[in-house]
């Protein structure tokens, strides 16, 4: 369970109180708006389509059940109810008045929260697995290290006006749930003679130019991770592009100057670095190792479980779906998709969150966690407590059985929100769900990502999805191309684009058709779409979505 | 964010930008503002049109990012052009948020007003 230091919580109320003077020094005349957005920006406050937008920093997306209840607070008290998870398991207020943001940072603030470094060209929040701590595959948990790299970013002075943002994600798993080729640096905790360390991957990143990272230290000793970190961001920032925005991310600078060329920078940047640090950090390390302890598991009978799934089916199939293996006999990771028939994919409403907050700490040891996928998990709960579980979030409908299902989709805010957009995610995202619900295909067709991005940005990750939908305008009219074969877990992949674009109305068509495509081809039902994608190549899926084209 | 745009009496357009204090939209109506898009100034000169962007930009207390965009004529006032200014007007498409919530708001209160 993450506790919050009291020096924390005054650093982030200074912080506040700061913003606040800077509101009214705008809204005096003090300061002038070139003068006054980068301001907000560093506070996590957009102004979008419709209104201003404001970011809140969920680290690691792990969140205590009184922090779950201030945002449930801002959700009523100053928006319009909802809040929207992203994929830097982060939350989003689509409504807030500049006004009242002021007020919102001190509520955050009271729970050690706040929106520093969620916009800018600073280290966004470090993401990592929603199951760490708890997952079985796991070489060891990442948080504390997560926690390290989160507390030494926030506010470090060098690298608050980088080329560009910059991501980091953590992994602890066998399994990579944190899709750590697709960030600017990615780390992979492994094991080597006994020794914990990190396997180091840079230059990952989606957006215009997608290109998956690469290994640029195949194990790094746990004790090296800030001074390694801290001298890839220094080689980054001192030989990253500023000319170009397109151009500036790392990726870029690895893709234009080489791996190997990076590598011997970052490696003598990392000697002269390492002098620097005089172990403070391992004793930060050791701290927040003890902070992210286990809870006290309990050893119970799981028989009231077992009964349930005999005798209702319902419950058999949100326990096939939403439950993920636990490192612990006894227990499970649950998901709560926030992926229901009509919902947006990842809203949040202030009850629904209440009622999280509430079920964490009755059957959850405290804990909960944002998942990048948009939805939310309980890591560590006992099976004996599973079917009261399901039955309360049955009532409040957060028991959808979809959990890695088509209906599970990725999709950004898109035009229906954001001002960067060029066309909605939305609508498309829910015809496609409401379309496979209704059909009744969705367990036939089993593990799917579908993910959609309203822009080129790619906040919905839509090349790592197996199914990517890009949303663009032509000449004044959405449109949006479809990629194939991405995949953010297994064996990382960028999706290729499939082919011309859709108008919105033949997009549910479309799919639809690739997927009839897809139950034709498959050897069994355990073949998923993108194996049968990977064994078979794009030409049978590329003549299902253009039949037209493959007759002629 | 639109390119640049210059109207013409052929292709007019309108002024607008966001609530600086809210965020929420405003179109630029007789040198004021107004959340009505319908009710917003249409531009068809050039250069009256660049002095009125140049007044909105004067006023940062008030609007953020002013901008021009096309619009056209319509039955109610003027309507937009694009499918971008087209969800600025009504508000986003997956809940009844925004202006198309505003305006039945203000409708309701005029109609109970007029039966008062």
């Amino acid at each position: 369970m993450f506790d919050i230091r009291p020096v924390e919580t005054d650093y982030v109320r200074q912080r506040a109180a700061e913003f606040r003077a800077q509101v009214a020094r705008r809204l005096d005349g003090s300061l002038t708006e070139d003068e006054f957005k980068p301001l907000r920006l560093m506070n996590g406050v957009y102004l979008q389509l419709h209104a201003y937008m404001l970011r809140v920093a969920i680290p690691y997306g792990t969140i205590s059940p009184d922090q779950m209840r201030t945002l449930a607070l801002l959700a009523e008290k100053w928006d319009k109810g909802y809040g929207h998870w992203t994929t830097r398991q982060n939350i989003q207020f689509n409504w807030p008045k500049l006004v009242d943001i002021p007020d919102m940072l001190d509520a955050l603030a009271d729970v050690g929260m706040h929106a520093i470094q969620t916009s800018g060209n600073t280290i966004r929040n470090v993401t990592t697995d929603a199951f760490a701590g708890a997952a079985f595959d796991e070489a060891a948990d990442p948080r504390p290290y997560a926690e390290l790299l989160r507390s030494w970013s926030t506010d470090h002075a060098e690298f608050q006006f980088l080329p560009r943002k910059f991501k980091i994600a953590i992994s602890g798993g066998k399994k990579d749930r944190a899709v750590i080729a697709a960030h600017d640096i990615g780390l992979r905790l492994t094991e080597r003679d006994g020794k914990t360390g990190f396997e180091v991957w840079i230059g990952g990143g989606l957006g215009r130019t997608p290109l998956l990272g690469q290994v640029v230290r195949d194990f790094l000793p746990e004790e090296d991770l800030l001074p390694y970190v801290e001298a890839i961001i220094a080689t980054y920032n001192l030989a990253g592009r500023r000319d170009n925005k397109y151009k500036a991310r790392i990726k870029i600078t690895v893709l234009e100057r080489g791996l190997d060329v990076m590598r011997a920078e970052i490696e003598e940047e990392f000697l002269a670095r390492r002098r620097d640090f005089h172990g403070a950090d391992r004793d930060a390390l050791a701290v927040f190792k003890d902070r992210f302890r286990a809870p006290s598991f309990r050893n119970a009978p799981v028989d009231g479980y077992e009964a349930e799934r005999q005798a209702n089916p319902a419950f058999r199939s949100w326990s096939d779906t939403n439950l993920h293996q636990h490192r612990v006999d006894g227990y499970a990771s649950v998901v709560v998709t926030f992926k229901a028939p009509g919902q947006t994919p990842g809203d949040a409403s202030a009850d629904q969150m209440r009622l999280l907050a509430d079920l964490a700490e009755r059957y959850g040891h405290h804990d909960l966690r944002v998942m990048h996928d948009q939805n939310v998990a309980l890591p560590h709960v006992h099976k004996s407590d599973l079917p009261a579980l399901y039955a309360a979030l049955r009532e409040a409908g957060l028991a959808t059985a979809n959990a890695g299902l088509t209906s599970d989709i990725i999709a950004c805010p898109g035009m229906d929100y954001c001002a960067l957009a060029t066309a909605r995610s939305i609508p498309i995202a829910e015809e496609i769900a409401d379309h496979f619900r209704t059909l009744g295909l969705e367990q036939e067709i089993g593990n799917l990502n579908i993910r959609i991005s309203g822009c080129i940005n790619a906040c919905g990750h839509h090349h790592l999805g197996h199914i990517g939908i890009l949303g663009l305008d032509r000449a004044g009219v959405e449109n949006y191309q479809i990629t194939l074969g991405g995949d953010a877990y297994d064996i990382p992949a960028i999706g290729e684009r499939a082919g011309a674009g859709f108008p919105a109305e033949q997009v549910v068509p479309a799919i639809d058709r690739l997927l009839r495509a897809y139950l034709e081809v498959r050897q069994d039902p355990s073949e998923r779409f993108i194996d049968a994608y990977r064994r078979l190549g794009q030409a049978p899926f590329k003549a299902a979505l253009y039949p037209v084209a493959a007759d002629a | 964010m639109s390119k640049a745009f210059t109207p013409t009496a052929d292709r007019p357009g309108v002024i607008t930008g966001n609530d600086l204090r809210e965020g929420h939209n405003l179109w630029m109506c007789d040198g004021g503002w107004t959340p009505d898009p319908r009710r917003a100034t249409l531009f068809e000169d050039e250069a009256i049109a660049e002095l009125a962007l140049l007044e909105a930009i004067g006023q940062p207390g008030v609007i953020v990012g002013p901008y021009l965009v096309e619009a056209k004529r319509g039955p109610d006032g003027p309507e937009p052009v694009h499918f971008r200014e087209a969800f600025r007007q009504r508000g986003p498409s997956n809940y009844f948020h925004g202006i198309q919530a505003d305006r039945r708001t203000a409708e309701a209160q005029k109609t109970e007003s007029a039966h008062v």
